[in-house]
């Protein structure tokens, strides 16, 4: 090996961010426009979606057809470098953990491929344990955090409906789409059985909000990354902008190692290696600022230990890694035989669904055997075929009659050929994603044996479900079955599941929502950070990303992790024009 | 859909068509190296470097199916989707280099083809002293007619049927994602629009309306202009 070299920035910078996703993405933003100075570190290569998306290639323009690899997960055109396992970056679970960790590597994290489902949590999502008893309250209400949401709302765009729902809060909409056809039978079949269907909520410029970003041309690929910028990605819509200040130096292949500290116990700066060159580097600034994602942050904080830290950085509450949580998540699809050989049209609408629906139950009133809720998210219709297109035709054509013919299973010819045009476009599908409790045996720690292959000390894991989640899904599925057999639907997957394999429930992590890890409060003996994002211990010290929550509602993550960031850097820049920090 | 019919398309809609151009601009140099920046080769700047690198190995590969066994997956291809009035076969498509790549991609695949084609030439060698590939029509559709249909096959053919099905499967899916079969069934998106919602003959087949609230709420595009 050559020489290994620590080579120390001599720039101070106002700011040290690490990672570029939702949370670091707009830290950078929101700094960079107060005119402070920003090293913003990324541990992946840079990404902009105009040149490097995917979006619009066809697709035999893949070798694959579309099919996942481990560098895409999600399929060969989709927006996100790696996922679930990086070359040379392990984590490790203890006995009978199963989390599933997912990790972006790139500009804009994995805002760049998500689905753009953007809700607002409601005033019960921050109080759950004086509703129910369980986990814990967050310091701040709704009303702390609505002045953020509508921001956001306008700085970024998303559409909607204002519903007047008291636990899904109205915000500032731009028009939702139109519903898709299997998505008007949803709404009305759904309305018999009390389940309601509203446009959903996304981050998707149905109409021009300004002239860095075009509007919406309708090719449901948010999932590649949008080359218009027609859809929120932190690399387009906050990334990009706070770079054009000249306020931002952007760092990729910057992989964090350790937060410094001085002799004052506050943190002086990062640690990274380059991936570009393997060398060792330090860059200081007056505050650093977490945004690596939850379990990466949990990681950097776990590895900085010193003597005044001995159990890692702003960790005297010793909660930094537990209360990991994910939402809770379970599926269920079929086909529906009124829409067998269907009229041929382009629905490809937004990057999603145009309808959902939010958690409609009272627990307490309706007497269910579980906590919290879950929103529905839906699916179905004319889709690009992608290599796994009419996989299992057998199990279909002999079953229902083609062209008012009935036909033996499986076949070759013509015939077969008939039978593919015939159920195309007659597929839907739903999925719960749901709350799950965050507790204090749900977490990560070091693995005292394993480093990854640039020596950093890796992740062990000990999440497992309990009866709580398992419970919930169980609820889900009983109502993907009543919602599908009401509309007429022939179920031909996710309805094998039962005890044995707790419903169906996908494992922790799987869906993506890591959140909990350093978690804030007004305790400083039980959470890390304070109600402004800011460490109890290290008053310098941040972390903007999904670490901070308390517990992350029947809501997808990503509209809250930009609201309490935008929060956390205006407080940031306050404390640092006062020279408080 | 090629960039010109997509730019049409954008233009027929009224949207901007300037960033699109941009966007769709392909960085000339064929032989322009890796920027070190994106990680990304300039041919391909939606490909991290990785995974060109993994890309590249596949195709270096040396073949997996002998010449014996790609012309019997061609035979069994056209079998499965013909060519007919409405589109070309599954050797128009080229679903056999397909399959030649897949299974590099997707090992799983490997065992079962490589068996699966042999079983099949056993089979046919042991009643018509020929292999498939030197069968007649006549007899290659008997041994056809064995395997493909699951529920019916013998017990003795179970085999046969696995392999069958799995051919089947990959065909089906080599073909429908190729430019004739993405024709074929009647895919109609990956292109710029204005979606304006179901058309209005649609609904009315379904016996179905959009509500006063979704079109007062939903977004609108002037269609005659």
């Amino acid at each position: 090996m050559d020489d290994i070299q620590i080579k120390k920035q001599s720039k101070k910078y106002d700011a040290i961010i690490v990672g570029s996703g939702a949370g670091g993405g707009m830290a950078a933003y929101v700094l960079a426009n107060a005119g402070l100075k920003v090293c913003l570190l990324e541990a992946g290569p840079n990404f902009d979606p105009r040149e490097n998306s995917s979006q619009l290639k066809n697709p035999w323009d893949s070798p694959r057809r579309g099919a996942s690899t481990k560098y895409r997960p999600f399929g060969d055109f989709d927006g996100c470098y790696w996922g679930w396992e990086i070359d040379g970056e392990p984590y490790t679970q203890a006995p009978g953990s199963n989390w599933e960790w997912w990790r972006a590597r790139m500009v804009g994290g994995r805002t760049n491929h998500w689905g753009r489902i953007s809700l607002r949590f409601g005033p019960n999502d921050f109080k759950r344990k004086s509703i129910d008893g369980l986990g814990d309250d967050w310091p701040i209400g709704y009303d702390d955090i609505k002045p953020y949401y509508d921001k956001i709302d306008q700085l970024i765009g998303v559409f909607g409906t204002n519903e007047g729902l008291y636990n899904d809060p109205d915000g500032y909409f731009l028009p939702p789409p139109k519903p898709r056809l299997h998505e008007i039978m949803l709404q009305r079949s759904n309305a018999k059985i009390n389940i309601p269907v509203i446009p959903s909520r996304l981050s998707i410029l149905t109409k021009k909000i300004n002239n860095s970003r075009e509007a919406c041309f309708f090719c449901a690929q948010c999932g590649r990354s949008c080359k218009v910028y027609g859809d929120f990605s932190s690399s387009s819509v906050l990334v990009k902008p706070a770079l054009a200040t000249g306020n931002v130096d952007l760092v990729t292949n910057a992989m964090a190692r350790e937060v410094l500290t001085n002799r004052d116990g506050l943190a002086s700066g990062v640690s990274y290696v380059s991936k570009d060159d393997m060398q060792e580097y330090q860059v200081y600034g007056r505050t650093v600022i977490l945004a690596a994602s939850a379990c990466e942050s949990a990681r950097l904080l776990l590895n900085s230990k010193s003597e005044r830290f001995p159990n890692g950085l702003a960790n005297s509450s010793n909660a930094v890694g537990k209360y990991l949580h994910d939402s809770t998540g379970a599926d269920m699809g079929g086909i529906l035989p009124q829409l067998f050989d269907r009229k041929r049209y382009n629905e490809d609408g937004v990057g999603g669904m145009h309808v959902y629906t939010p958690w409609w139950l009272d627990n307490k009133k309706d007497k269910l055997d579980f906590p919290r809720g879950y929103h529905i998210e839906y699916g179905g219709g004319f889709d690009m075929p992608l290599y796994g297109f009419n996989w299992g035709i057998e199990k279909l054509n002999g079953s229902y009659k083609v062209k008012g013919k009935q036909k033996e299973a499986g076949g070759y010819g013509t015939s077969l050929k008939e039978d593919n045009r015939f159920f195309f476009g007659a597929s839907i599908g739903m999925a719960g994603r749901g709350e799950g409790i965050a507790r204090e045996d749900s977490y990560c720690e070091i693995d005292p044996e394993v480093v990854d292959k640039y020596g950093i000390p890796v992740l062990r894991f000990h999440t497992q479900w309990t009866d709580y989640e398992i419970k919930q899904a169980k609820h889900m599925k009983e109502t993907f079955k009543e919602i599908l057999t009401n509309m007429g639907a022939v179920i031909t997957w996710g309805d094998d599941d039962g005890e044995h394999n707790k419903w169906g429930l996908h494992n922790p992590g799987n869906i993506i929502h890591e959140a909990g890890t350093v978690r804030m409060g007004n305790d400083a003996r039980k959470s890390p950070l304070n109600k402004y994002s800011q460490s109890h211990d290290v008053k310098n010290l941040f972390c903007v990303d999904g670490g901070q929550f308390v517990s992350q509602a029947d809501k997808n993550i990503t509209w809250t992790i930009l609201a309490l960031s935008m929060r956390a850097s205006e407080y940031i820049v306050d404390q640092l024009k006062k020279q408080n920090i | 859909m090629n960039r010109r019919d997509s730019l049409r398309a954008l233009v027929v809609g009224g949207l901007s068509a300037a960033v699109l151009v941009d966007a769709c601009k392909t960085p000339a140099g064929k032989d322009a190296g890796t920027d070190t920046q994106t990680g990304a080769d300039q041919d391909h700047p939606e490909r991290m470097a990785e995974e060109k690198a993994f890309d590249k190995k596949l195709l270096q590969e040396p073949k997996f199916f002998t010449d014996h066994e790609f012309a019997t997956i061609t035979i069994l291809g056209d079998i499965i989707i013909p060519k007919d009035e409405v589109s070309g076969s599954a050797s128009d498509a080229k679903v056999a280099d397909f399959i030649e790549f897949i299974v590099k991609d997707m090992p799983e695949h490997q065992v079962p083809m490589k068996g699966g084609l042999r079983w099949l030439d056993m089979q046919c060698l042991k009643r018509f002293e020929k292999t498939f590939k030197d069968c007649d029509a006549t007899q290659q559709i008997a041994i056809v007619d064995e395997i493909a249909y699951p529920n019916k096959a013998k017990p003795n053919m179970k085999q046969g049927v696995a392999f069958f099905t799995l051919m089947r499967n990959l065909t089906i899916t080599g073909f429908y994602t190729s430019e004739i079969g993405i024709k074929d069934i009647g895919y109609v998106g990956n292109r710029p629009n204005q979606w304006n919602g179901v058309p209005d003959d649609v609904l009315k087949q379904y016996n179905l309306a959009y509500t006063e609230k979704e079109l007062k709420e939903c977004i609108s595009f002037d269609t005659k202009s």
